[in-house]
């Protein structure tokens, strides 16, 4: 009989159980469907314990790392400490160490930490200002690199928290940040693979060591929106299989740029996406749209990694 | 000999394997693909699995009453037998694609008829 941990409240999963069942049985408030492994609406973490490799059938690479898996195909071989998906969140505080601008609305902020901060390059963290309010940011720099973590921050009209970091906040100010979070990030496998990367926002994975062809294209309106344009073309010219598009969807296309909007360059540009992996983030709605065309395009549904970028009404 | 068609169709792998192949046919059918218009791709896969699933004879606990409620909003924008009958014909091309035998196929498609009325709330 193993034993489950949750917060601070222990429960013994018996022999014919599953962890489902347990907490089922203990009345805890799990949201559940078909028990089958079919609907992932179990879906949980274990913050220490490998969980068993059946627990995890069906679940993309990126949440088998982190230790998700299906409560109702999990026979525990372990106790293990589990974490549920609505319970809430643990905040670090940061030092902020840098605050500039990127470009005409764009602010870098860079926030370190005492210890070391794990994460996966692709994921986000909520940002919380000391009223409460919070906020979703994705993570701009890869783990490699200190205890330190990078946002691009686009100022939002009206936008209550991206005002507040862009006019209030200054170097040595404090942040609570949480744990990382998301299932958009890459992992170093099938390395001939051909990626396509695609964002009206921000966010490059770490793929030195990838052979296969890397295609980013990134979009705004206009130009004064792009930021880091140099980086990417250095990037380019570095990497015979890295490719960089930079597209402008409004009417003043400088030389050297792409014209249109980055999903329809992209689709235009790529004729078979059979065996690639995609990344998508950005606008909502170019997100959603794209996950559907990459996918009649070929790539399989668990190769399309996606993070939409959903701003908050003020 | 008295395996369950989910066993000889190859169980959950074989679902894996089709359902990819199934939903990228029924979002290319034109006579159908308005229905899927704006849905999201990721809850509609699970869907898609599970529907296989259950049409592969395999375990479900899908109820008629489910089956209505799932399908009344389509019901209003038009869902029909036309309709109904372009799903099961593009699930049938893709078992012959992933070279199911046709008595399977066969099988496949009397467990999709059991539903019609439900689906189409009748």
């Amino acid at each position: 009989m193993y034993k489950l941990t949750i917060e601070d409240h222990a429960y013994a999963c018996q022999p014919d159980e599953t962890v489902l069942e347990t907490l089922l049985r203990e009345e805890i408030n799990i949201p559940y469907a078909c028990k089958k492994g079919t609907c992932h609406s179990c879906m949980v973490r274990s913050l220490d314990a490998l969980p068993p490799e059946a627990a995890q059938a069906g679940l993309k690479n990126t949440l088998k790392k982190q230790n998700y898996f299906l409560a109702c195909l999990c026979r525990p071989e372990q106790d293990m400490i589990i974490k549920l998906p609505d319970q809430s969140e643990f905040y670090t505080e940061g030092k902020v160490v840098a605050n500039e601008m990127l470009n005409r609305n764009t602010l870098l902020l860079i926030i370190a930490f005492k210890d070391a901060f794990e994460f996966n390059a692709g994921q986000y963290v909520n940002l919380q200002r000391p009223d409460g309010l919070t906020r979703s940011y994705s993570i701009a720099n890869t783990p490699k690199e200190s205890n330190t973590v990078e946002f691009h921050i686009r100022r939002l009209p009206n936008g209550r928290f991206s005002e507040w970091l862009h006019d209030e906040i200054k170097v040595g100010d404090s942040i609570a940040v949480s744990e990382p979070r998301g299932h958009c990030f890459y992992l170093p496998e099938r390395r001939d693979q051909g990626i396509l990367l695609v964002g009206t926002g921000t966010g490059l994975a770490p793929l030195a060591g990838h052979s296969g062809p890397i295609y980013l294209f990134h979009g705004s309106r206009e130009v004064e929106d792009l930021y880091r344009i140099d980086e990417m073309r250095q990037l380019s010219k570095e990497h015979e299989n890295f490719h960089y598009i930079p597209c402008i969807s409004g009417h003043h296309v400088p030389e050297e740029f792409s014209c249109g909007r980055v999903n329809e360059v992209a689709l235009a540009s790529l004729n078979d996406l059979k065996g690639w992996r995609v990344f998508l983030c950005g606008h909502p709605e170019m997100v959603n749209q794209m996950k559907k065309m990459t996918f009649l395009k070929g790539a399989a549904s668990a190769d399309i990694y996606a993070d939409a970028f959903l701003s908050t009404p003020a | 000999m008295s395996t369950s068609l989910y066993e000889r169709i190859g169980g959950e792998p074989a679902v894996n394997a089709a359902v990819d192949i199934f939903y990228r046919k029924v979002l290319n059918d034109n006579r159908i693909n308005r229905f899927f218009d704006n849905v999201d791709m990721e809850k509609q896969a699970a869907k898609q699995k599970a529907f296989l699933t259950m049409a592969f004879g395999g375990p479900h606990n899908y109820t008629g009453e489910d089956m209505r409620k799932g399908h009344a909003h389509l019901v209003k924008m038009g869902l029909d037998d036309s309709h109904f009958d372009a799903v099961v014909e593009n699930l049938g091309a893709t078992l012959e694609e992933l070279n199911v035998p046709q008595e399977q196929i066969a099988e496949v498609v009397a467990i999709c008829e059991t539903t019609r009325n439900d689906v189409l709330g009748r």
